[in-house]
């Protein structure tokens, strides 16, 4: 198989329910940072409702993809469409119509440190013009109960452990019950219940609310218990798409080698590789 | 002679880059004057930050300034028999040029790096990009409350340094050296105008501009993590500092043709 090929490896796959509107449309994506292609050409489209995990070794570009999918991060070429309308070359200010249709849980959290749990979680209501302190209380209380963290609504954030950061940073997300939510790395340094609760929570919100769901993640475990379909990411493009049955049965040896975690490629071949040195 | 060239070319490029990238901010800052919304409450918090929390700086700044000035003037001006004229030099002294410069050095260290190193931690900790995915225009957020505070603040701040300075130096020439008080008045109040003070003012709030400029670029812009955010607040006070005192260069031919000293009687 040519590991190089324009085409996914799994290209001639049926992709199941074909022909639903998409809410995300991305093509021909590609993205420099410094010497070092980060992106060479993705090609993707995820369908409304659908819960799309992206895999892929560390450095890979998944978290990249994800921050050009809001228009964080600008494209050096290619087209993006968010529920129909483009955002590449969009100013930032006319962005606003699209990011409120798209929540995100970053890698980290990203709290605002100078708030407390609960005014963290409302600030996206608070920045959409709602002033009253007991409305702002309530929705806060209601989501974090979601997380289970309905006691902890007067901590700082620097009082609070990672794995309970991450899921305020969840409930910050789903507060304004976006149409679609990107999750970077939800359980990265969770435990194994708190991991199971907070995939628990990504398919409750995909039934409950039809919200569509973006996860990159490097927990198999968590992929093949909320993928709808799977994109794997290898060397700048997406090399595999296709369900997570049809991942597991993929007989391309790169694919097997990340499903199963074996270290068959040296760590230099894992390192960008610099075109500047020889 | 070839990389002596070499490195003043690099050096003029990367200025001209860096004035390109404060020039893009500034464009930004003026869209967000006219577009966004302001945050009171965000305004409120840096008043109180700045104006408040700067009030020990100033003062003891201004106060020491004027005193060491006044003593120093003294020492020289006594041998003339020129003893009761401190007070004019110390009081034209201290509104045109120490008041506002000094008082703009103090807060680039104290607020430049504050407000560089907040930003700059919010930028590597995706803080700024959790704003701006949730529609909120960072510069919105957290320049303007800056800007307008500044703005506030400042030439309060330089007012105030005048004042403690000029108190300080009567303490000293009267009490420290026993010139006249009324003679020491009469010089303060003859050869110091409005004018003087309002041009200490006017380039206090250049200077806030100024340091707010550099100091929001360098955290806007902060990268590699802790180290990162450490040479952007280093850089934040450095450049702040220098930029101020070749501003006030310029500033003080400007305002000086506009209002030439001399005219008093």
């Amino acid at each position: 198989m040519d590991l190089s090929a324009q085409q996914p490896a799994n290209a001639a796959a049926p992709t199941p329910e074909a022909g639903q509107g998409h809410f995300f449309e991305v093509a021909g994506l590609r993205r420099t940072i410094g010497w070092q292609t980060i992106l060479d050409g993705v090609d993707l489209n995820i369908r409304q409702g659908e819960c799309m995990v992206i895999l892929g070794r560390s450095g890979e570009g998944k978290s990249v993809l994800l921050k050009h999918l809001t228009g964080l991060m600008s494209p050096d070429e290619g087209s993006i469409l968010v529920d129909g309308e483009e955002i590449v070359g969009v100013p930032e200010r006319q962005l606003n119509k699209v990011r409120q249709k798209v929540g995100i849980l970053f890698q980290d959290g990203a709290l605002f440190d100078s708030f407390t749990v609960a005014e963290n979680v409302a600030f996206p209501l608070t920045e959409r013009g709602e002033k009253r302190r007991e409305v702002l209380e309530e929705r806060a209380r209601e989501v974090l109960q979601m997380v289970e963290l309905e006691n902890h609504m007067d901590k700082m954030p620097v009082n609070i452990s990672g794995g309970m950061r991450k899921r305020v940073a969840l409930a910050r997300a789903i507060i304004t019950r976006p149409s679609c939510i990107l999750y970077d790395e939800p359980t990265s340094g969770l435990d194994p219940i708190v991991s199971d609760s907070i995939d628990h929570l990504i398919i409750d919100m995909k039934h409950r609310f039809s919200i569509t769901s973006v996860v990159v993640t490097h927990d198999m475990k968590s992929m093949f218990k909320i993928a709808d379909r799977v994109a794997y990411l290898r060397e700048g493009r997406i090399y595999f798409l296709g369900t997570p049955e049809e991942l597991r049965h993929c007989p391309d040896p790169a694919v097997q080698n990340f499903i199963e975690g074996r270290s068959e490629a040296t760590l230099r071949e894992m390192e960008p590789k610099d075109p500047r040195t020889k | 002679m070839a990389s002596l060239l070499a490195a003043t070319g690099r050096g003029i490029f990367w200025l001209l880059e860096y004035l390109g990238q404060l020039t893009i901010l500034l464009k930004e800052m003026g869209a967000s004057i006219l577009f966004g919304r302001m945050r009171w409450r965000l305004l409120g918090e840096q008043v109180v930050n700045i104006g408040f929390g700067s009030q020990l700086v100033v003062v003891v700044t201004g106060a020491f300034t004027g005193a060491v000035f006044a003593a120093q003037t003294y020492f020289k001006f006594s041998s003339l028999g020129l003893g009761s004229g401190v007070g004019a030099v110390v009081s034209i002294a201290m509104c045109r040029e120490l008041g506002p410069v000094l008082t703009g050095l103090m807060l680039a260290g104290r607020v430049g790096a504050a407000m560089a190193a907040e930003i700059g931690t919010m930028k590597v900790t995706e803080q700024i990009d959790a704003l701006r995915s949730m529609g909120v225009h960072p510069v919105d957020y957290l320049v303007i409350p800056r800007v307008f505070a500044m703005f506030l603040s400042v030439p309060l701040l330089v007012a105030e340094s005048i004042g403690f300075g000029l108190l300080a130096s009567h303490w000293v020439a009267v009490y420290g050296f026993n010139v006249p008080a009324a003679w020491y008045d009469h010089h303060v109040l003859a050869h110091t105008a409005l004018i003087d003070v309002s041009m200490g003012m006017i380039k206090g709030t250049v200077f806030g501009a100024i340091i707010v400029l550099i100091s929001c670029h360098q955290g806007l812009n902060a990268t590699n993590g802790a180290v990162g955010v450490g040479q952007g607040t280093t850089k934040a006070v450095v450049f702040s500092s220098l930029a101020l005192l070749v501003v006030n260069f310029f500033l003080s031919l400007i305002l000086n043709t506009l209002s030439p000293l001399g005219g008093y009687d």
